[in-house]
């Protein structure tokens, strides 16, 4: 991790509660991300992970620390972090055409109109929607509304893509399209994406490296995960690779006990050196980047008394 | 043999419209005239007493008389006696005038109230009060401080139209869907654009709501309005037959006033339909 291309610093975020108590949703939250790499958070509801996103994002403000985006501190939103919502968000009143359009005039004000609809046709075909350019967002099916929402996100080339679960209220067929759309024009563009997402597969599938959040409130980054599985990765034979079960075990007794546990077990967790957590065959490899790698490594291996 | 809902529903407004008008003939037919009446108190009494010609219109008098009123709409016999054109055209121009500057005044406040939580609380007194008042309370004292009639009337019009196009604009500015707002702060979308091209479309079908609700008081208003001002108007028409005590016009009167309130309201529904967006 040499070059940061994001970097997450310490940030917290508290609510006030009732009585002049404040809840802590999560806080020392330390992150970050080389260019051009694909992350994913996972963790249960209410771990803060959408805030992170949005903080990220700059729609919403860290109580604590700060983000710093290719060496500058981020303030407030920028069109070079775009968002691709959960809800696709698309302007009902206008156009697949006029919902990409309005992106692209948003990024560059003073181009004329024949330059505008060339760029955002550019995008929509990048998406595979040529000859829906003219329906309203009401006329599309689920998938192609997020179709456009990945259209209009792309068409302003920003540095970042942030995504906060963008498929989760498809079906699963059209989910595997768009992830497989994603993980390609990702690929193609060299885009630097961070991505939440409720689903092991999904993660797996797209992501270089996979954020295990443990639970809210008073949620921590417990371990990065590095995903063993080859850069070209298809679809068809994910499940074949010799590790694939081992990474996604790994991650699914995450999600099941350890993130619960996780605050009662693990002691000596620094959030500034979060272990990075390496797949190998037959058993796991620690990285040995942090000091503390030992006691954050699988516990089915390392220790064997904790797994239950 | 299954015809449209359409044609059905037509079929039986007709009925309902025939019967309606069929008891209203029966019951206004002729009575036996009266007999034993002294000459002098049978002229007095007119065809009522002499016929026994019943003291309501029926249908043939009104038709008749609407037959008449139609052929010569705009006729100007002085100050009493104009075609009913000339009192409607009156009484929408004020209705036009005064909603026209109840919408230049309504809708950028209530964008105001809309954005600014501040704002809305500082004036949430102020409309929670001023609202509930009958327009036809502030008559004096438009009367008393404009010293024209027919401005005080436009300003009734005015102040009556401005609560609801006032609320629904506030309200839909308000509850403009945050994802929205959220896409127009990613692409870094300023104030002023963002109030053109995401708030006010998606605000638009409650704020034309508002101005089609109240389009409709207006319309109630003013008739109320002209009978206290006098002069010309719709309104006015009708007080001025009450007292004539010419009961077809009063009636005539009536049914124009349902038409073109009905006109000013679909006018105003086409205008929503226009900016409504499926979702």
């Amino acid at each position: 991790m040499t070059d940061k291309f994001i970097s997450i610093e310490g940030i917290a975020r508290r609510y006030p509660e009732a009585g002049g108590d404040q809840t802590t949703i999560f806080e020392d939250l330390w992150l970050s991300m080389s260019r051009g790499e694909f992350g994913c958070v996972i963790g249960h509801s209410g771990c803060g992970k959408t805030t992170v996103l949005n903080i990220l994002a700059g729609l919403d403000q860290p109580s604590e620390g700060a983000v710093i985006v290719d060496g500058q501190a981020i303030e407030g939103t920028s069109l070079d972090r775009a968002v691709i919502f959960q809800s696709h968000a698309l302007l009902p009143w206008r156009t697949v055409l006029g919902n990409v359009a309005y992106a692209v005039t948003s990024k560059w004000r003073n181009w004329d109109r024949a330059k505008v609809k060339a760029h955002a046709q550019k995008f929509i075909d990048l998406v595979g929607l040529t000859g829906s350019e003219h329906k309203r967002p009401s006329e599309l099916s689920g998938g192609m509304k997020q179709r456009v929402g990945i259209a209009r996100a792309l068409s302003i080339t920003p540095k970042i893509m942030l995504m906060d679960e963008p498929f989760s209220a498809l079906d699963a067929l059209t989910r595997g399209t768009l992830q497989d759309e994603v993980r390609r024009i990702c690929l193609e563009t060299g885009q630097t994406a961070f991505m939440i997402t409720h689903d092991v597969d999904e993660a797996i599938y797209l992501a270089d490296k996979i954020f295990l959040m443990t639970n809210g409130p008073g949620a921590v980054l417990a371990e990065i995960v590095e995903n063993p599985l080859p850069k070209d990765r298809g679809r068809i034979d994910l499940h074949r690779h010799p590790l694939y079960y081992a990474l996604r075990n790994h991650i699914v007794d995450f999600l099941v006990s350890r993130s619960k546990t996780f605050a009662t077990t693990v002691t000596d967790h620094d959030p500034r050196n979060v272990p990075v957590v390496r797949i190998g065959k037959p058993e796991l490899v620690v990285a040995a980047e942090s000091e503390h790698s030992t006691q954050a490594s699988w516990p089915g291996v390392s220790r064997p008394s904790t797994s239950s | 043999m299954t015809s449209s809902l359409r044609f059905r529903a037509a079929v039986v407004s007709i009925v309902l419209l025939a019967a309606f008008l069929g008891i209203w003939h029966l019951a206004t037919r002729p009575t036996a005239a009266a007999t034993n009446m002294s000459p002098e108190y049978a002229k007095l009494m007119g065809l009522t007493a002499t016929q026994g010609k019943s003291a309501m219109p029926g249908p043939l008098d009104v038709g008749a008389k609407l037959w008449e009123h139609l052929r010569q709409p705009f006729y100007d016999n002085g100050p009493n006696d104009k075609g009913l054109g000339i009192q409607l055209g009156y009484s929408i121009a004020r209705v036009g005038l005064g909603y026209f500057l109840a919408v230049m005044v309504a809708i950028p406040l209530g964008f105001l109230i809309g954005m600014s939580p501040l704002i809305s609380k500082a004036l949430d007194p102020f409309i929670q009060v001023l609202k509930p008042i009958s327009p036809l309370a502030w008559m004096p004292l438009a009367l008393y401080t404009i010293k024209d009639s027919s401005i005080s009337a436009i300003f009734v019009i005015f102040i009556c139209s401005v609560w609801p196009m006032l609320l629904n604009t506030a309200f839909g500015v308000a509850s403009v869907r945050k994802e929205w707002i959220n896409v127009a702060r990613t692409l870094e979308v300023g104030t002023v654009r963002r109030a053109f091209t995401v708030i006010l479309p998606a605000a638009a079908p409650t704020i034309l709501t508002g101005m089609r609700i109240s389009i409709g008081i207006a319309w109630l208003v003013i008739v109320a309005a002209e009978m206290l001002v006098g002069g010309t108007g719709i309104g006015y028409f009708v007080w001025n037959e009450w007292n004539n005590l010419s009961i077809t016009n009063v009636i005539i009167a009536i049914l124009m006033i349902g038409i073109v309130g009905m006109l000013l309201d679909q006018i105003l529904a086409r205008f929503t339909r226009m900016v409504t967006f499926p979702e």
